[in-house]
């Protein structure tokens, strides 16, 4: 693994907390500019791992690198190379928010002379350089204070911006605020989110990491992971027919398909779901045999992609029905795809 | 260097916009006015050996205990209570850094409620108009060694209020803490030395070892003008080695 291509490595990290092992065996890398999205029901160990890969908590065992450096015997570089922004994004409320991030800037070593205008771009970047600007931060909304948590984080330009649930408690006018900021850091910065909002993350993500009980159980793009977790093809039609006679023209399309359909009618229409666990992309000749059929009459028909969140019911699942061996070799075969 | 004037400055102005700092100092101030107004009433009732200063700053401990456990009860607990600690100990501030500033910052404060005190001797010269008090209210020697022995101790007796900060994340908690080990420094070790209880088996503590730890004897040297290094080394070490637990538990509990 080139640590010149990527800007963390982590290798076998665990963290336990008591008897509680929080991370156990954790292997992922992430390349440079990516957007990194983390995964996991609570408890699975995002936060951890996002601390432990700021330094400020030391992992029990592994080895992790950010930029090259690693982060135990570097801690302070490392510092300078992240931006982070902590879960629930702790900020003094007596402040101001024009000088709380004058503060910040100072303590992160940003030279004087560009001091100010690393303010302004991060404040327009979050757009808080209109009204919130001078505004005191206990009177900010939720969402203004996530987005100085973001301004933090983004201050000093840092090669890896970390941002532990940035979407939590936000409506959905301030997500897309948060989606547009992930947009404008697409190339300046590498970017690790984790989120409980999973349409957020496929849609702001490169790459979608799952973790549940400490460990790593899916890793890849939100197509990677539909082909591993659900696989197949899914179609969705809506047809008029007798059932039976549609059922009876849908088995010719082969043994390999299972067809559900609707038991009530809508103006004669009923809606049936097509699918098929082996099969590709087959939906053109389908199609086609569907509108050469006599004993039934489409009317729409189109794929159905399975969601992140069917993805990641599936993943989570899967990994408590696993055995630790079995998930060790999973874990192993991650790290083999993120070479 | 700069980072700890940076945070030291940060830390100060934060201490300024606190209403429990006000409060601590209106206090404190309100306590050594009333002492300041007893020591007027003392001289005026009898001719007494020592200086109006002296007799001022014996009661040193009673502001004390009451503006340290106040001043610096709110450093670490709050920080870690809001989480804002791991913010600070992401950037590329060290522990050892947000310690020494966090010191500084309450030791300056510490400092400059002590100096408007100086206003209780101004104000009595003024509305009494008697130009030969001033001598004795103004005594060179009893103020210097007052103020010398006052920022002395209250470098150990405030890193020890920081010190117990670092430990909770409850104010309250760090507040009482604080207070009850500043007494037991203070007042403790000076009624173990009055009292010298029979320990058993090895006898009694040495006097030389009492002594060395009286606060009341140490402030005593320093009124007369006797200024000894033992007192400074004793109150800048404890105040380096207290410092330096803080530092530890800061790097622990991160």
């Amino acid at each position: 693994m080139s640590s010149t291509e990527h800007s963390i490595i982590a290798q076998g990290l665990a963290k336990r907390f008591g008897r509680n092992k929080a991370v156990r065996d954790l292997s992922f890398s992430i390349s440079k500019g990516e957007i990194v999205g983390f995964l996991g029901p609570n408890g699975a160990g995002k936060s951890t791992t996002l601390r432990m890969l700021t330094g400020i908590l030391p992992a029990d065992r592994g080895h992790l690198q950010v930029c090259g450096l690693s982060v135990p015997t570097h801690d302070r570089e490392v510092r300078k190379l992240i931006g982070y922004m902590p879960e629930n994004n702790p900020l003094p409320d007596d402040m101001r928010v024009i000088e709380y991030l004058r503060f910040r800037a100072q303590i992160k070593g940003i030279p004087w002379g560009e001091r100010k205008a690393r303010i302004h771009h991060a404040m327009e970047v979050c757009e808080l350089h209109r009204k919130a600007r001078r505004k005191i931060i206990g009177t900010l909304s939720k969402g203004f204070r996530q987005r100085v948590g973001i301004a933090d984080a983004i201050l000093s330009s840092p090669a890896v911006t970390i941002l532990d649930e940035p979407t939590i408690g936000l409506d959905p006018h301030q997500v897309i605020g948060i989606r547009r900021l992930l947009n404008n850091l697409r190339g300046e910065t590498t970017v690790i989110f984790s989120s409980h909002i999973l349409s957020e993350v496929e849609i702001s993500c490169d790459r979608i990491l799952i973790l549940n009980q400490g460990r790593l159980v899916a890793s890849g793009t939100a197509d990677e992971l539909r082909s591993e977790f659900l696989p197949g093809s899914r179609y969705l039609l809506e047809a008029a027919g007798d059932k039976e006679t549609i059922r009876n023209e849908l088995k010719t399309l082969g043994e390999d398909w299972s067809v559900e359909i609707s038991a009530d009618s809508r103006n004669g229409f009923h809606e049936i779901t097509l699918v098929n666990h082996d099969n590709g992309s087959n939906g053109e000749a389908i199609l086609e045999r569907l509108l050469k059929s006599a004993g039934m009459r489409v009317r729409s028909f189109h794929p159905v992609l399975p969601n992140l969140e069917d993805i990641f019911l599936t993943a989570t699942r899967r990994s408590w029905d696993l055995s630790p061996d079995e998930m060790s070799e999973s874990n192993g075969r991650y790290q083999q795809d993120s070479r | 260097m700069i980072q700890i004037y940076r945070l030291t400055r940060h830390e100060l102005k934060s201490l300024f916009y606190t209403p429990s700092t006000y409060i601590a100092m209106v206090l404190s101030l309100l306590l050594m006015g009333f002492f300041y107004y007893m020591t007027l009433i003392t001289i005026s009732s009898e001719e007494q050996e020592q200086m109006p200063p002296t007799i001022f700053f014996s009661l040193f401990w009673v502001p004390v205990l009451l503006i340290v456990p106040m001043l610096t009860m709110r450093s670490f607990a709050e920080e870690r209570r809001l989480g804002t600690i791991e913010t600070l100990l992401t950037a590329p501030v060290q522990p050892s850094q947000l310690v020494a500033a966090k010191f500084l910052a309450a030791y300056i404060f510490y400092l400059l409620v002590w100096v408007l005190s100086i206003a209780y001797p101004l104000l009595t010269s003024f509305v009494l108009q008697q130009p030969e008090l001033n001598e004795r209210l103004f005594h060179t020697g009893a103020l210097t060694g007052g103020y010398l022995f006052i920022a002395t101790s209250g470098a150990l007796f405030v890193s020890i209020g920081i010190f117990t900060s670092s430990l909770t994340r409850s104010q309250l908690v760090a507040g009482m803490l604080s207070f009850s080990i500043l007494f037991m420094i203070i007042v403790g070790v000076a009624a173990i030395h009055m009292l010298k209880p029979d320990l058993g088996g090895s006898g009694q503590l040495p006097d030389a070892v009492l002594d060395y730890f009286q606060v009341f004897r140490h402030f005593d040297d320093f009124s007369r003008g006797l200024v000894d290094t033992r007192p400074f080394v004793y109150y800048l070490s404890g105040a380096a080695g207290v410092l330096g637990f803080s530092v530890l538990i800061i790097e622990s509990k991160r």
